[in-house]
């Protein structure tokens, strides 16, 4: 059984049946994309991951656990990261804070009252957020307000925020788009370093076939709100189906 | 020292150097000189300016580091102010007990507000805190005129129970005091022509108001400060890790209400009656002009919007037209006269005028209030001392 289920579940927002029927299974340490087509369903499936959306039908169990009724928050803190399409971080903050805030997460649960102690004289939470800066490439910016960062750097540090978090599973939404080439095959070599070297499962929604492949042990194709196929990539590349999906698409457009 | 950075432990003792000295500081002319009128170094007015520096300290820990902006506020002071003058017909004079439930309850009403309130946000927040802010109002005019007097409000009584003081004899006046010492009882230094009022309420309050800053320095400082720094900057970013947006809110909203109940209570202290005017909306929106005109989400900027507002209150609608005479009086008549029709709209009674255009000014050239403006001041003379040096013919690194 794999460290995210994903049973029979469907979603309709009024005449559109967003989300038909899918199911799904993401195997413990592998990296799992989820493809296929504009509208075919794959940002809604992953608001019901994370608690943004909750699904008409169906079950979404985590480790054993149901996420379905749990707010952001709380399926965070039970080892769901999340990376978003356009970079989410704290832009008014200094980079340092920004990561020093998932760390005060991962200690102190969801809410802590501490408004007395100096926030720089919490060591422990300082040196982590400090460590993954280094693992990020990042600590000679960290007084750097996060805003003022570039686009791949915005990327890096909520990456590395996610995964200060120590997240179990980490889900990406299209962690390249409107990315130039060179940031893309950074971010992919980052993606590959972090897969080998902790202890992550990671699920990617994507567009960019390039990154999918360089990356992907399973490929989910998503079709219309349901999955068309389950394989390996190099099954994926060649399938009729798929073909047909994408091709499909290109007629209609036209 | 204190816990404090050295930035901050300067910006402390700055602001516990102005307030000890600001008997001096306010009366900078001689008594009878035609700028005597500017001099605001008087008990009533020097107690109003640190009381609305705390009430504003406090609303900047809601608005200036959530971003959450209360239409309500007032409202927190009122019933601070209601519940400290209740101590003080119930319980005794002295001002501690009054201070310290006028906290208490302000603190159990914004937990209730807030949390209804908190639901939503941004405009409307807004609204839902004015109309509680409004419906506080209108109950303490109409319905709850057995507590809180109506039209008429509270004041003390010679007849109030007031269990723990002894009885007064005929004719004498309650009077609010710390352990004997009377909040109204001043000294007055006479030096040449300039009179200095070293006012008691005043100096408490001041400690109080010290204590206050001192506490939002650590708030700014701490984790929790950081986190609502967070709350303002990106809160779906927040809640995707593992955060709760909405305690840390409700937390900052009942620390900045029970601030207001503190400026109420002091209030009572100083002067010992209760309007319901206090929870008018104008109110509310008075301290939200002062956090503004300060500095938003800056430690000083409230402080310093309150004692600028409160002041030009003050002094600048003291000024009526027989002064405008005396200041003109060099001028040809005509042209007295016409100078006198332009400004007169400006002072007095038209000092919201003078005001509403100040804000437009500090809000257009310099939307980080009072504190972007000196610290633009500071830049300047810098950027002056930088070139001074460069044409020394030393070059000088950049920073």
């Amino acid at each position: 059984m794999g460290i995210l289920e994903v049973k029979n579940v469907g979603k309709r927002f009024g005449g559109l049946q967003a989300l038909g029927d899918v199911n799904l299974s993401v195997a413990e340490r592998s990296v799992h994309a989820i493809i296929g087509p504009n509208g075919a369903g794959k940002s809604t499936l992953l608001n019901c991951l994370v608690g943004k959306l909750i699904p008409d039908t169906g079950s979404v169990m985590f480790d054993g656990q149901s996420v379905l009724g749990r707010k952001p928050h709380q399926i965070n803190q039970m080892g769901i990261s999340r990376v978003f399409q356009t970079p989410e971080i704290f832009g008014d903050l200094s980079v340092l804070e920004n990561m020093m805030i998932p760390c005060f997460a991962k200690r102190d649960g969801s809410f802590g009252l501490n408004a007395i102690t100096n926030v720089m004289s919490e060591k422990d939470v300082v040196a982590s957020a400090e460590h993954m800066l280094e693992d990020m490439n990042m600590a000679d910016k960290r007084e750097m307000q996060a805003s003022s960062l570039s686009r791949g750097d915005k990327r890096r540090l909520e990456i590395g925020m996610c995964l200060s978090q120590q997240p179990r599973l980490l889900l990406l939404d299209e962690p390249t788009a409107g990315m130039a080439r060179a940031d893309t095959n950074n971010t992919i070599d980052l993606l590959k370093q972090i897969s080998d070297e902790r202890d992550i499962t990671i699920a990617i929604i994507e567009h960019d076939m390039h990154v999918v492949f360089s990356l992907a042990q399973r490929i989910t194709v998503l079709a219309q709100g349901t999955p068309l196929v389950e394989d390996t990539p190099d099954n994926i590349k060649g399938h009729p189906k798929v073909r047909e999906a994408y091709l499909g698409e290109t007629q209609t457009a036209a | 020292m204190f816990g404090l950075n050295s930035k901050d432990t300067k910006l402390l003792l700055v602001v516990i150097a102005l307030t000890m000295l600001a008997p001096f500081i306010l009366n900078p002319f001689p008594e009878g000189s035609a700028m005597a009128q500017f001099n605001g170094g008087y008990p009533d007015l020097m107690q109003r300016l640190v009381i609305f520096g705390i009430f504003a300290i406090g609303f900047n820990i809601l608005f200036g580091l959530t971003g959450y902006l209360s239409f309500g506020h007032a409202a927190f002071l009122g019933v601070g102010s209601y519940a400290a003058i209740w101590m003080m017909k119930l319980l005794t004079m002295n001002v501690i007990p009054a201070i310290m439930i006028s906290v208490l309850v302000a603190g159990l009403f914004s937990l209730l507000v807030g949390w209804i309130s908190l639901r939503r946000s941004g405009i409307y927040f807004s609204i839902l805190t004015l109309a509680f802010a409004q419906m506080s109002y209108s109950l303490a005019y109409s319905v709850l005129t057995p507590i809180t007097g109506g039209e008429t409000g509270l004041q003390p009584k010679i007849n109030d129970p007031r269990i723990l003081d002894g009885a007064l004899a005929a004719g004498e006046t309650p009077r609010a005091n710390l352990f004997g010492l009377e909040m109204g009882s001043s000294y007055e230094m006479t030096f040449g022509n300039w009179v200095f009022t070293f006012n008691a309420g005043y100096y408490i309050a001041a400690v109080v108001m010290i204590l206050a800053f001192y506490l939002s320095i650590r708030i700014f400082r701490s984790p929790f400060g950081m986190m609502l720094r967070a709350v303002k900057s990106n809160q779906q970013r927040l809640n995707y890790t593992g955060l709760n947006a909405k305690p840390y809110t409700l937390a900052a909203f009942v620390i900045s209400g029970m601030y207001a109940g503190l400026a109420g209570g002091l209030l009572v202290a100083m002067d010992t009656q209760v309007g319901a005017e206090r929870m008018f909306w104008t109110a509310s929106g008075e301290v939200v002009l002062m956090t503004i005109l300060g500095g938003a989400g800056t430690l000083i900027g409230p402080v310093l919007g309150a004692g600028f507002i409160k002041y030009m209150e003050n002094i600048v609608s003291k000024i009526n037209k027989t002064v405008l005479e005396q200041w003109f009086a060099f001028m040809p008549d005509g042209i007295e006269d016409f100078i006198i029709t332009i400004v007169y709209p400006f002072v007095g009674k038209g000092w919201h005028l003078t005001l509403g255009l100040l804000f437009m000014l500090v809000v257009i050239f310099l939307p980080g209030g009072l504190v972007q403006g000196g610290q633009k001041v500071f830049g300047l003379f810098r950027r002056k001392k930088a070139s001074d040096e460069k044409t020394d013919g030393k070059t000088t690194p950049a920073e």
